[in-house]
């Protein structure tokens, strides 16, 4: 059974998914959102059947693998593999995408012609998610750029085609902006492979780590990458294309967008970044932790100050993200842990969050919070679901976010205190954003216009409902996750070449 | 006086390919003068397909022996059938073929794209008359078979005055056909006219160039002139300003900037077929031939080439994208596209690395399949006038708008092509921007790497923009029939914007509706063959590039 190649499946699954809801005869398009369902279902089935296939005890190695020979004039392999980190995000993924699909069951309304807007909708979510498993997977440094880049199309079309009314200026912010990103870093691939051992296989990123590089010539090298992963991920400075795409994304979008896509900036720089350039990784630490200090707080800050749901939202993203850089650039396994376990439950959070703006922006036709006031009264499934998932965004112990924060924060402070205490503070400024947000829209005097509203529908609550109780048991249980993801930050650290500072951090998390 | 004239040996296979194209140019003229009217077309129609195809199967036949022996000098050395000789003879043909299927098809309309009397005075009563009559123009293929045979002797060239006399050879055929447009006939003239007029100047520079070269060199064989230039210590005015202006000459034709300006013009009035030969078969002689001359003939001036090579390279791709972004017009766009892409390819070229050769050819196949496609897909999209009959190619972008939903096929086709020059990865055009840049980061040039990838990011913007307008902008004219002459406001939307000022002019007299017009079979056999290459080369470009990089060496 273990050769079965499960990762070729979960990319072709959804691609297949994809192509049919395309490609359904007329007379079956009503069926459009069943079909990519159930697509969506069985890819978490299988998901889940991969998972078993893994060998949990050894998750730093990557398992999983199959190489295959593919392009070799261009020394290009199609070489997929998972270690615990890249596990876990194609499973968050994986849960997400069916919610993903049940959140617009409705979202494009329910006409002959925006059925058909639906169906293709719903074909780009499911070529997305068979993109997402490949560049999670890929193990040949090509084929993972090949499909960075590939992924901007379904996402470019779900913003530009499906958004609010400024999409085209969103869509076409977020493709030049990752677009510009990408090709740079194309530049950084190429040098890399013309200075690696070359060959009919030379883009495999097992031989291109741990090649000797010129000093001078690795730092620019890491500058290349870094840069299109700070654009992904999205930091400070260049996160200016995110509260635009999520403002104008579908609340569907803006999940996957926010809440899967953007890891892959986390995922380069930890998976690709830190192994493949180690003495450029330590050289640029102390700029990048600088960076994302200054991304939580800005973040949070100018969350506090937003008064659209979607554009908050991405800006407490921003803020979180920021805790995922600087954990990742500590270089201690506990800090390294907490940031692959962030990214996860950041997923889930920031997903809901999305979502739950998404129900509030269905019913009411704005997002803005003072368009609401005294929700809690009209719809309090809804407010309560609201508040929990919120309660997460801003890391209440009990959570699974809690521990994740937690474990960057100590695992932070056992090599750059300073960082570690600045970045608190923004802990304390997530608390400020998401309940002054919760009371100005949902406390308070009830707004004539959120009176009659209905309240959560049984749909809703099968799309929040999963990943509030996934926070829960993370949140009180998380040793299944951080057991996947622990190893490999183990790996991370021994190939940067520092030496790990467990001291307290390891006492403490446990 | 000579005593006695020995006729040099000719190895005629080797030349083949060639001799069979300039024959068929040669019988079809004979065709006009003896075959009755009525079986002209069905015959030269045969003939052009039959030689470029014959002229295929002919590299086929001296491809082993090439690669095994290097190539071999032919007619004393005036041509050389070496492994770049053979891939760009491969792609002229093929793309020519597919060319001429463009130029064959009538469409359900039942009318080509040429004029029925090109001599006629636009609006005249003869063209009318001729008109009504029926009559074809089916001097057009023989034409086409005279351009093709220079395209394929211009990268085969030995001496230079061989490489002279074929860039008149496939140049002067196409001043003509440039001028043979169905419709917009003033617009057609004037294009055959500003191509004829700086065609012509180039063609003088380059003269000069020769001139000058032979000046300094005393020969005007390759070899000779590469042992002559071979110690750079040996540096002469007469022989830099010579190579100068022979460059000038062959960037003239690969319409790099700045001696681009001819290309909008030129590509937007010629008979839409003849647009797609002319970009791609002419480039692809156009750079064979200026590969050769740089990297075989004067490998000892390349630190004096190699600052030019890259200002050239750097303004190509940045006036290119640049303009192309604001744009309107379908075809000038493509234009403008081919001007970027010219730029890239050039940036293979000043990489002067071995691996530059093969790249260059790579860009060239990909490159000439998706142009071929998409003007023969442009061709297919019409306007409809207010009484119903179907009249000249819909050429504002804002009349593409909705066709991804009424058509979709077409519009997938086209998106394929346009995705293969925005080079997004799993096409055809992503390997040969990649071989290219890579190419050029190997041999030093990654500066020109970088702004290659900057412009390919710019340039992904305004492919994209016909994308969006084709699947996700209503269309204009179906909608709102009365009030379409003032409806700019379904372009803008597609760029976010700053375009909508431009739009206005063509807005203004709009009382027309778009439709797509079957095919023959012809144009649809050609653009599902671009598309199979542009997607095949995509996804599995082994064997192509183990094809192309084993033979990709010039004779010494």
């Amino acid at each position: 059974m273990s050769s079965f190649p499960w990762l070729t499946t979960l990319i072709v699954l959804p691609l297949v998914g994809a192509v049919v809801l395309w490609a359904l005869p007329s007379t079956a398009r009503a069926a459009a959102r069943q079909v990519a369902l159930a697509f969506a279902l069985v890819e978490l089935a299988l998901t889940g059947a991969a998972i078993g296939a893994f060998d949990i005890g050894n998750a730093g190695a990557f398992q999983l693998a199959e190489t295959h020979s593919w392009i070799p004039a261009f020394g290009v392999s199609y070489a997929v593999g998972v270690n615990g980190l890249g596990l876990v995000l194609i499973a968050m993924s994986a849960v997400l995408v069916p919610l993903v699909v049940l959140a617009a069951w409705r979202e494009q309304g329910s006409e002959k012609a925006a059925t058909d807007r639906l169906r293709q909708y719903l074909a780009l979510v499911l070529l997305l998610q068979a993109f997402i498993v490949a560049v999670f997977a890929a193990r040949d440094l090509f084929f993972f750029y090949l499909v960075f880049e590939a992924m901007l199309i379904p996402v470019y079309f779900m913003i530009g085609g499906f958004g609010g009314p400024r999409r085209r200026y969103a869509a076409v912010k977020f493709l030049l902006y990752s677009l510009a990103g990408g090709l740079i870093m194309l530049i950084g691939v190429i040098a890399l492979y013309l200075h690696g051992p070359g060959g009919a296989n030379g883009f495999l990123i097992d031989k291109l780590t741990g090649v000797t590089l010129d000093p001078t010539l690795e730092k620019w090298l890491f500058v290349s990458f870094f840069v299109a992963f700070a654009i992904k991920a999205p930091m400070f400075p260049v996160h200016t294309w995110l509260p635009d795409a999520a403002e104008q994304a579908p609340a569907g979008t803006s999940t996957l967008l926010v809440g899967v896509l953007d890891k892959v900036g986390t995922f380069g720089m930890l998976t690709l970044c830190l192994p493949l350039f180690p003495h450029a990784s330590r050289w640029a630490a102390p700029v990048v932790i600088v960076l994302a200090v200054v991304s939580i707080l800005y973040g949070a800050l100018l969350a506090i100050g937003q008064q659209d749901m979607y554009r908050l939202v991405a800006y407490t993203s921003v803020s979180h993200f920021g805790f995922i850089v600087l954990g990742i650039f500590a270089f201690t396994s506990t800090s390294i842990s907490g940031s692959s376990f962030y990214m996860v439950n950041h997923g889930f959070s920031t997903g809901a969050l999305f979502l739950l703006v998404g129900f509030l922006g269905a019913r009411r036709g704005s997002v803005r919070i003072d368009a609401f006031g005294g929700l809690q009264r009209a719809v309090p499934v809804l407010a309560g679901l609201f508040l929990v998932v919120g309660l997460s965004s801003l890391a209440l112990p009990g959570l699974s976010p809690f521990v994740s924060e937690f474990l960057v924060l100590v695992g932070t402070f056992a090599t750059q205190p300073a960082a570690a205490v600045l970045a608190t503070l923004g802990v304390v400024l997530a608390a400020i954003y998401i309940l002054w947000m919760y009371q100005r829209a949902f406390h308070g005097p009830v707004n004539v216009a959120v009176a009659g509203l209905p309240d959560v529908s049984a749909r809703e609550r099968w799309v929040v409902g999963p990943l509030v109780a996934l926070m829960l048991v993370l949140g009180f249980v998380p040793a299944p996750a951080l057991n996947l993801v622990r190893p490999a930050a183990q790996v991370t650290i021994t190939q940067v070449g520092v030496t790990d500072a467990p001291a307290v951090a390891e006492g403490s998390a446990k | 006086m000579i005593a006695a004239f020995t006729a040099p040996h000719v190895a005629w296979t080797a030349i083949a390919p060639v001799v069979i194209v300039l024959g068929a140019g040669v019988v079809g003229v004979l065709v006009e003068a003896f075959v009755p009217a009525r079986l002209r077309r069905p015959v030269q129609l045969a003939l052009a397909i039959a030689a470029p195809a014959a002229a295929v199967v002919a590299v086929a036949a001296l491809w082993s022996g090439v690669r095994d022996s290097g190539g071999t000098s032919v007619l004393g050395g005036s041509v050389l059938v070496d492994g770049p000789t053979l891939v760009a003879w491969l792609i002229i043909a093929a793309l020519g073929l597919l060319s001429v299927l463009l130029a064959a098809d009538r469409t359900e309309v039942g009318e080509d794209a040429f004029a029925p009397a090109v001599a006629a005075v636009p609006g005249s009563a003869y063209e009318e008359q001729a008109r009504a009559a029926g009559t074809v123009q089916t001097e057009i293929f023989p034409l086409m078979m005279f351009a093709l045979g220079g395209m394929m002797a211009f990268p085969a060239a030995g001496d230079l005055l061989t490489l002279f006399v074929a860039l008149e050879v496939l140049s002067l055929p196409l001043y003509l056909l440039a001028g043979t447009a169905r419709r917009r006939r003033l617009l057609s003239q004037e294009a055959s006219m500003k191509y004829f007029l700086l065609g012509a100047f180039a063609s003088a520079l380059f003269l000069f160039g020769i001139a000058l070269i032979y000046g300094y060199a005393g020969s005007i064989r390759f070899s000779d002139i590469t042992a002559a230039t071979a110690t750079p210590s040996q540096l002469d005015p007469l022989l830099l300003v010579g190579l100068l202006l022979l460059l000038a000459g062959l960037l003239f034709k690969t319409g790099a900037v700045p001696f681009h300006l001819w290309t909008p013009d030129v590509y937007q009035g010629a008979p839409t077929p003849i647009t797609a030969f002319m970009a791609a078969c002419t480039k692809v002689a156009a750079f064979g031939a200026l590969l050769r001359v740089v990297y075989a003939v004067f490998p000892g001036l390349h630190w004096d080439i190699n600052p030019l090579l890259w200002i050239v390279a750097i303004a190509t791709m940045v006036v290119g994208t640049v303009a192309a972004l604001v744009q309107n017009d379908v075809k000038r766009l493509l234009a403008y596209s081919s001007i970027a892409h010219a730029g890239f390819v050039l940036t293979g070229i000043a990489a002067l690395h071995q691996r530059g050769i093969a790249a260059v050819l790579i860009y060239l196949l990909a490159y000439g399949a998706a142009t071929v496609g998409a003007f023969g897909i442009v061709a297919l999209v019409r306007e409809r006038s207010a009484d119903g009959s179907v009249v000249g190619e819909a050429g504002a972008l804002s009349q593409w708008a909705g066709i991804g939903r009424s058509h979709p096929v077409l519009a997938v086709t086209f998106t394929l092509f346009l995705l293969s020059f925005a080079g997004i990865p799993l096409t055809a055009g992503f390997i040969g921007k990649f071989a290219v840049f890579s190419a050029a980061v190997a041999g030093g040039a990654w500066p020109l790497a970088l702004i290659g990838v900057l412009a390919s990011a710019a340039a992904a913007f305004f492919y994209v923009r016909i994308i969006v307008l084709m699947f996700f902008t209503d269309a204009q004219g179906e909608a709102e029939p009365a009030a379409s002459a003032s409806a700019p406001a379904a372009l803008p939307d597609a760029a976010g914007g700053p375009v909508a000022v431009a739009v206005a002019e063509r807005t203004t007299e709009r009382t027309t509706t778009t439709v797509v017009v079957g095919t023959e079979g012809f144009a649809a056999v050609a653009i599902a063959v671009c598309a199979i290459v542009t997607l095949v080369v995509g996804l599995f470009p082994t064997p192509v590039l183990d094809l192309i990089g084993n033979v990709a060496k010039f004779l010494p």
